[in-house]
């Protein structure tokens, strides 16, 4: 951010004449407004996606007529104009705030929810200068804003003020609440490893190729401290087969059944842009981050620095598909079962990992 | 200090964001409000009861022990950073540390917390 600055106030533009404060400012919006953008446009993609990966593997087609009559991209088809379409129409939907509800708060709730999760990008590294705020707590701090979550679908059941939410609610406060323990502690079989919280010290920890990934090292004491950490994570986002909270057959949608026009749509857009962070943080800790797979090979050529966010956002995407292919693959848990995996399973198993690469890294 | 006004930019252009589609909808959308339709949903009969039932026990101890482990693993986050310097002793302490928590858990576990039944 300083040599930003600096670098502007010595060019010869109009820009050069402002003071530092102000330049400061310009940037910390610009660049707030470019990755809030882009995880909202990202999550926007993903919906689109899973429509079309559940469907190919439902052996259906998934959306196809929609388009758009914009010359260049009229022929491209298989609906990718669908999810923009279906945006556009929920800005024209009515916006119902039931009788019973607490009007306040159920406004609140999904813009807590969206900003808890959007506010988790600002620190991860999407190159080794593209991040908005390098912090030296980074991973630290997005486990404790990624927490504020849980008040937005807490809030949102309470104040709907309707059965269905209120259960729904719950559930998924109790669910992620519990999944958070086992993926806070296993990430610092990492922090260990690296002895840094800042996202871009653990990344460069990995430089240098597939077989320096942290996913590869210590194994499979790493495997399986990767494991825990998707599926603790994948828990959290309240995806299935974790996605009991609005498991649509018993709580009709959770806790966003009274939701409707744009404040439903933005407990979906945030449920997306979760699941964007989960594979951008995952793929910073435990495969590599933006460095390249390839290592010092190609002549280094996939090591240059324009390369570095393809490289994350690729891992990232992988690690969605994962989660995708998952959930059109298993079946729902029961909520008995959900706690047995947290408590009985994963937080043993975590501690374990801690203590086995704790002895591992002495002798 | 500039990496946490970074932030606190990020959250108030994460909520313009929002708060400006919000009000997109709320100028487009039609508002035609009705009896029948602001009734809380419930499987299409109008409700009985309000929602504010006492919960079950269940949510409470999970929240409970939530708290309680919570707590304790901030206390990793500053030991697993110095780790390497810490070396062997600090390896027993934890040890120790992660004992009486696990001591806990099976206390928990034992005493029925941990079930859903």
């Amino acid at each position: 951010m300083q040599e930003l600055i600096q670098a502007v106030q010595n060019s010869q533009t109009f820009l050069s004449g402002l003071s530092e404060a102000a330049l400061a400012i310009i940037f910390f919006v610009l660049f707030g407004l470019v990755f809030a953008t882009v995880a909202a446009v990202c999550a926007l993609v993903f919906v689109y996606l899973e429509r079309k990966i559940s469907a190919h593997m439902q052996d259906r087609l998934g959306p196809m007529e929609v388009n758009t009559g914009i010359p260049l991209l009229k022929n491209i088809g298989h609906g990718w104009a669908q999810t923009l379409a279906d945006a556009f129409k929920l800005l024209l939907k009515e916006d119902i705030v039931p009788n019973a509800a607490d009007r306040r708060l159920h406004l609140i709730a999904p813009f807590i929810l969206f900003c808890a999760v959007i506010a988790a990008f600002s620190v991860m590294p999407f190159g080794e200068k593209l991040v908005v705020s390098d912090m030296n707590i980074g991973v630290f701090f997005v486990l404790a804003i990624t927490s504020f979550s849980v008040i937005g679908v807490i809030l949102a059941g309470w104040a709907s003020n309707n059965k269905w939410s209120l259960l729904g609610g719950m559930r998924s406060a109790a669910q992620i609440v519990s999944y958070e323990i086992p993926s806070g502690l296993v990430v610092l079989v990492i922090v260990m490893q690296v002895g840094s919280l800042r996202f871009n010290d653990i990344v460069m920890a990995q430089a240098g190729g597939i077989l320096h990934w942290h996913i590869f090292q210590f194994f499979p004491l790493n495997l399986i401290a990767f494991i825990i950490s998707f599926l603790a994570t994948l828990a959290e986002a309240n995806r299935a087969p974790f996605d009991l909270p609005e498991a649509e057959s018993e709580l009709t949608a959770g806790f966003a059944t009274e939701y409707s026009g744009f404040k439903w749509a933005i407990f979906y857009l945030s449920e997306y842009a979760n699941m964007f962070l989960i594979g951008i943080f995952l793929s910073a800790l435990f495969l590599g981050g933006w460095t390249s797979p390839f290592g010092s090979l190609f002549g280094g050529f996939f090591d240059k620095p324009g390369w570095q966010p393809v490289w994350i956002i690729l891992k990232a995407v992988a690690i969605i598909f994962l989660q995708m292919w998952l959930r059109w693959t298993l079946p729902r848990l029961r909520v008995d079962q959900l706690m047995y995996t947290s408590w009985k399973v994963l937080t043993p198993f975590a501690f374990v990992t801690i203590f086995g690469v704790g002895l591992w890294m002495l002798f | 200090m500039e990496k946490i006004i970074a932030v606190l930019f990020m959250f108030a252009v994460s909520a313009l964001l929002a708060l400006i589609f919000f009000t997109l909808n709320r100028l487009l959308g039609p508002r035609k409000e009705s009896v029948v339709k602001s009734v809380p949903f419930e499987t299409g009969r109008a409700p009985i009861t309000l929602p504010t039932h006492r919960m079950s026990i269940k949510f409470y101890m999970i929240a409970i022990l939530f708290v309680l482990f919570d707590v304790e693993m901030i206390f990793f986050y500053p030991w697993a950073v110095v780790f390497r310097k810490l070396g062997i002793l600090g390896l027993i302490e934890m040890g120790i540390f992660i004992l009486v928590l696990f001591l806990g858990l099976v206390y928990a576990w034992k005493k029925g917390a941990l079930e859903w039944e």
